[in-house]
C-alpha cells in the first residue's frame, strides 16, 4: 500500500518535471532563434568586428589629441543648444497645462474629452523627437527653430503625461471644499489643484529640461540646429580632432546641466 | 426627499424635515445611515433623486449652476478630514471661503482684496489661531487644522454651517473644544448649524435638537431631554456600547 502510493506520486511528479523541462527548452530555442534572426538581419558577426577593430582604433587615434582651440569656436553652438532646450521646455510646459487638466479624471468630469486628451498625449509621445525634427526640417527648413519646435511637441507630451498622473493621485478633499464654498471650475483649479500639483509640475519640467539638453545635442544630426550640427560637419569633413572636442564639450554640458537640475529637483520635494 | 445612489442604494428614504433658523441640530446614526447624504443635500453636493430642498423659500434642488454657487457661498461646510490644501498657508485656506464674494479674475491672480484678508484673519482670531495665519496648514495639529476649516466656513459669512463628523479624526479633549467652538459660534452669530456625529454623549451635550437616522429613514426627532437609552437603541438598531460614547467630558 505504501509502495504503490509512493510510486504513483513519483510518476506524477516525474511527468510534471518532464513537461516543465520541455517548456523551458522550447522557450530557450525560440529566444535564440529570434537573436539569430536579428543578427543575420543586420549583418552582425564577430569576425567582422575583429577585422574592423584596427580601423576603429585608428579613428580613435585620429581623434587624439582633441583640438582644444576648437572649444571656443563651438561656444555659439553650445549656447544655441541651451537656448533650444530652454525655449522648448518653457513653451512645452505652458502647452502641457491644459492637456494635464483635461487628462486628469478627477478634474475633468467629461469622459469623452478625458479620453481624447489621454489619447492625444500618448500619441504625441509615440513619435521620437528626432523624427519630428526631420519632418519639421523638411517642412520649415534647416535650423534651430525646427529643432526647438520638435522638442516643444515632445516636452508637451512628457510633462502632461507625468503631471496628469500625479494630479490623479492628489487629495481630492480640497476639491470638495471648493465646490462647497461655491467655487467654479477655474477657482477650483486655482485654489485646490495648482497648490497641490505645483511641486510635481516643476520637478517634471526640470526633468524634461535635462532630457531636452541631451536631445538638442543630436538635433543637429538631422539639420535642426545646436551643437550636433558642429559634430556632423566635423565628421563629414574628417576633422576628427574637432569632433572629439565637440563630443567632450557635449558630455560636459549634459553632465553639468544634469547635476544642477538634479540638485534643484531635490529641493522641490 | 429621497436619494438613491447609482447602483440602487437608497441613502435617504422619503425624509421630511424642517430645520429652524439658528438651531443647533445634531444628526446621529450609524455610518451608512444617510447622515452625510442628508448634509450634502442641503448644499447639493448630492442631488436628491426626488423631492426638494428649500432654504428660506429658495428651491435649491432646481437652482441652476450660477444660483447654486451663490447658495453654496452662504453655506459653510466642515469636513471630517478638514479638506485643507495642506501645502498652502493657513490664511490662503481661509480665503478659499471668500471665493464666492471675490471676482474670479482676482482669485485666479491670487489678489484677494484687503477687506477679504481682514475677514479671513478675523475668522482665524475667532477660533483662536490668528498667529498661525502665515504657517503651512500641514504644520498644524489636527485640532488646529479643524479650526482652520471652521474659519474657512466662517469667512463665507454663512447662514448655515454643515459639519460632517467634524471631530471623528480628533482626540476626545480636542473634540470637545471644537464642538464648543461650533456651539459658541452658533449662539453668538445665530448661524443655523447641522452637525453629524456618531457619539451619543456629545449629541446630548451640544444639541438643541437631535435627529436620528436609521437606514435612510427618520426614526427620531426631538430634544436631548426626549432621548433615552431606548431611543438610541432604536436609532442604532442594537444595544448601546461604550464605543458609542466619547467620554472625557469638558
Amino acid at each position: 500500500m505504501t509502495t504503490s502510493f509512493k510510486t504513483s506520486v513519483d510518476s506524477g511528479s516525474r511527468a510534471m518535471i518532464v513537461r516543465r523541462r520541455l517548456k523551458r527548452g522550447v522557450v530557450t530555442a525560440v529566444v535564440i532563434a529570434i537573436y539569430v534572426w536579428s543578427a543575420r538581419g543586420i549583418g552582425f558577426n564577430v569576425v567582422d568586428i575583429l577585422r574592423e577593430l584596427p580601423l576603429f582604433f585608428s579613428l580613435l587615434g585620429r581623434m587624439l589629441p582633441p583640438n582644444w582651440s576648437f572649444g571656443l569656436r563651438i561656444l555659439p553652438a553650445v549656447i544655441e543648444t541651451i537656448q533650444i532646450a530652454i525655449l522648448a521646455t518653457a513653451i512645452g510646459a505652458v502647452f502641457s497645462v491644459p492637456i494635464t487638466l483635461l487628462a486628469a479624471g478627477n478634474v475633468n468630469g467629461n469622459r469623452p474629452l478625458y479620453l481624447v486628451a489621454k489619447a492625444f498625449m500618448n500619441l504625441i509621445r509615440t513619435i521620437p523627437e528626432l523624427l519630428y525634427a526631420s519632418i519639421l526640417v523638411a517642412g520649415i527648413g534647416l535650423g534651430a527653430f525646427a529643432g526647438m519646435i520638435a522638442l516643444v511637441i515632445f516636452s508637451t507630451g512628457v510633462i502632461a503625461k507625468l503631471t496628469s498622473e500625479s494630479l490623479e493621485a492628489v487629495d481630492t478633499g480640497p476639491f470638495e471644499a471648493i465646490h462647497a464654498v461655491g467655487g467654479n471650475k477655474l477657482e477650483l483649479i486655482r485654489m485646490a489643484v495648482i497648490p497641490q500639483i505645483l511641486p510635481s509640475f516643476s520637478g517634471y519640467t526640470l526633468y524634461v529640461f535635462e532630457i531636452n539638453i541631451r536631445a538638442s545635442t543630436v538635433l543637429g544630426l538631422v539639420g535642426a540646429g545646436g551643437i550636433g550640427t558642429v559634430l556632423r560637419t566635423s565628421l563629414d569633413l574628417f576633422r576628427y580632432q574637432n569632433a572629439a572636442t565637440t563630443i567632450l564639450v557635449t558630455f560636459l554640458l549634459v553632465a553639468v546641466i544634469d547635476f544642477v537640475s538634479t540638485k534643484l529637483r531635490e529641493r522641490l520635494i | 426627499m429621497t436619494v438613491v445612489y447609482p447602483g440602487g442604494v437608497t441613502a435617504l428614504d422619503k425624509l421630511n424635515l424642517k430645520i429652524n433658523r439658528g438651531e443647533f441640530v445634531v444628526v446621529v446614526g450609524l455610518s451608512g445611515a444617510g447622515k452625510s447624504t442628508l448634509l450634502r443635500c442641503v448644499n447639493r453636493l448630492v442631488s436628491p433623486t426626488s423631492g426638494r430642498v428649500e432654504i428660506d423659500g429658495t428651491d435649491v434642488t432646481s437652482a441652476g449652476t450660477k444660483k447654486l454657487r451663490a447658495v453654496r457661498g452662504r453655506i459653510g461646510m466642515i469636513f471630517q478630514n478638514f479638506n485643507l490644501v495642506k501645502r498652502s498657508l493657513v490664511l490662503k485656506n481661509v480665503l478659499a471661503g471668500r471665493v464666492s464674494y471675490v471676482p474670479t479674475w482676482r482669485t485666479m491672480l491670487g489678489w484677494f482684496p484687503r477687506a477679504d484678508k481682514a475677514i479671513a484673519l478675523e475668522c482665524l482670531e475667532r477660533v483662536g489661531i490668528a498667529e498661525k495665519a502665515a504657517v503651512r496648514a500641514d504644520a498644524l495639529s489636527g485640532g488646529q487644522q479643524q479650526r482652520v476649516g471652521i474659519a474657512r466656513a466662517l469667512a463665507q459669512r454663512p447662514q448655515i454651517i454643515l459639519a460632517d463628523e467634524p471631530v471623528a479624526s480628533l482626540d476626545p479633549p480636542t473634540s470637545h473644544s471644537v464642538m464648543r467652538d461650533l456651539k459658541r459660534i452658533n449662539q453668538e452669530d445665530g448661524i443655523t448649524t447641522i452637525v453629524n456625529l456618531h457619539f451619543i454623549d456629545m449629541a446630548i451635550e451640544y444639541a438643541d435638537r437631535i435627529i436620528g437616522l436609521r437606514e435612510g429613514a427618520l426614526v427620531f426627532d426631538g430634544t436631548p431631554a426626549d432621548t433615552s437609552e431606548a431611543v438610541f437603541e432604536e436609532i442604532y438598531g442594537r444595544a448601546i456600547t461604550a464605543e458609542d460614547k466619547l467620554g472625557d467630558g469638558p
